[in-house]
């Protein structure tokens, strides 16, 4: 299988370029990373971020003929030839395919991606009757790869400023979350022309999320709430 | 001074509605002044003349450009806080954006009301 992967190592090269690999898959070979794991054994100068080989940890995403995804869940049968493979878009190149995500946990962090709740603790739980818990269906099985972030043009333009589908999406997960209390303050904090309202619903996150979430439902219902606020 | 990114400016829901109002009121308007249009065909100048000097067509109308200029406001911030960042160059323009508006604004009231 032919492949053309983007290369950049900044200590060398003055320019990123693009490198070609042709490689024999085995019959065990089902996944793009499969096959970055048998290039790296044939260049090891090649780097790239994997963990747990099967879109959980969200370590392996990349553009991939032009869209955002996890390397260990894309079947190469899917993949047109030769399998153009670059760095996720909008983020700084730190080497090769690895970029750095700062910018991205940056605005995760900005949301406070945790439960607030100041009443005293319970003796066991914070306990949730099954429909409370079955809110956070589709919000919580985020694995913060980036894929969305990264695909979204607001995003690229804004990234110091916009929160992105990914931190907006775990923002809606707090914000529905029975045991949370901070919602004034979560909604307070969004408000704003560029941390939220950047979005102009062009659905790319929705289109690469490799885990089918839906990030652009998720902002229009903190729109929704923030009308219910306002009149 | 330390260069900060600065957010929190607490307002964008209203622009957000606002644009939204507006799109719904502007589609509603487009379809029943085709309908005019197809019922009534006006040819001649006296005809249209005629159509426009009835009351509930120039409100109509009025609220059409005004729902169209606060569109095109919230339109034209959005597209200058994506693509121009220095704030000096970005603040010229939307005030050169308002002052266009507010004279599109002013003058179709002109036509409308005016003899």
């Amino acid at each position: 299988m032919r492949f053309s992967i983007y290369r950049f190592d900044p200590d060398a090269d003055a320019n990123p370029y693009m490198k070609d690999y042709d490689v024999e898959l085995e019959a065990g070979d089902k996944m793009l990373l499969d096959a970055l794991i048998l290039i790296k054994a044939q260049d090891d100068s090649l780097s790239l971020r994997k963990s747990c080989r099967e879109g959980v940890c969200g370590s392996d995403a990349m553009n991939i003929n032009g869209r955002n995804g996890l390397a260990c869940i894309t079947p190469l049968s899917a993949l047109k030839e030769p399998i153009e493979l670059l760095p996720l878009p909008g983020l700084p190149v730190i080497r090769d395919l690895v970029v750095d995500m700062e910018p991205f946990f940056r605005q995760y962090r900005s949301i406070r991606p945790y439960l607030i709740n100041n009443d005293p603790p319970p003796e066991t739980e914070r306990l949730q009757s099954p429909e409370e818990r079955a809110e956070l269906d589709g919000l919580y099985e985020c694995i913060l790869c980036a894929c969305c972030t990264t695909a979204c043009p607001s995003f690229w333009w804004n990234p110091d400023k916009f929160v992105g589908p990914a931190g907006l999406l775990q923002a809606w997960r707090f914000i529905s979350d029975s045991r949370d209390q901070a919602t004034s303050e979560r909604l307070d904090d969004l408000e704003d022309p560029y941390r939220l309202f950047r979005c102009h619903s062009i659905m790319n996150c929705v289109d690469v999320c490799p885990k089918e979430l839906n990030p652009t439902e998720a902002i229009g219902k903190i729109k929704a709430m923030m009308v219910r606020r306002k009149i | 001074m330390v260069k900060r990114t600065v957010s929190g400016a607490h307002y964008g829901i209203v622009g957000w509605l606002v644009q939204r109002v507006s799109a719904a009121f502007m589609a509603a308007f487009i379809l029943l002044f085709l309908v005019v249009l197809i019922a009534r065909s006006p040819s001649s100048y006296a005809d249209w003349k005629m159509l426009m000097s009835q009351e509930w067509m120039r409100i109509g109308m009025q609220l059409f450009y005004f729902g169209l200029f606060l569109h095109a406001w919230i339109g034209m911030r959005d597209i200058l806080m994506d693509y121009v960042h220095p704030t000096g160059i970005r603040l010229v323009l939307q005030v050169a954006v308002i002052l266009s508006l507010s004279v599109y604004a002013i003058w179709s009231v002109r036509i409308l009301w005016g003899n």
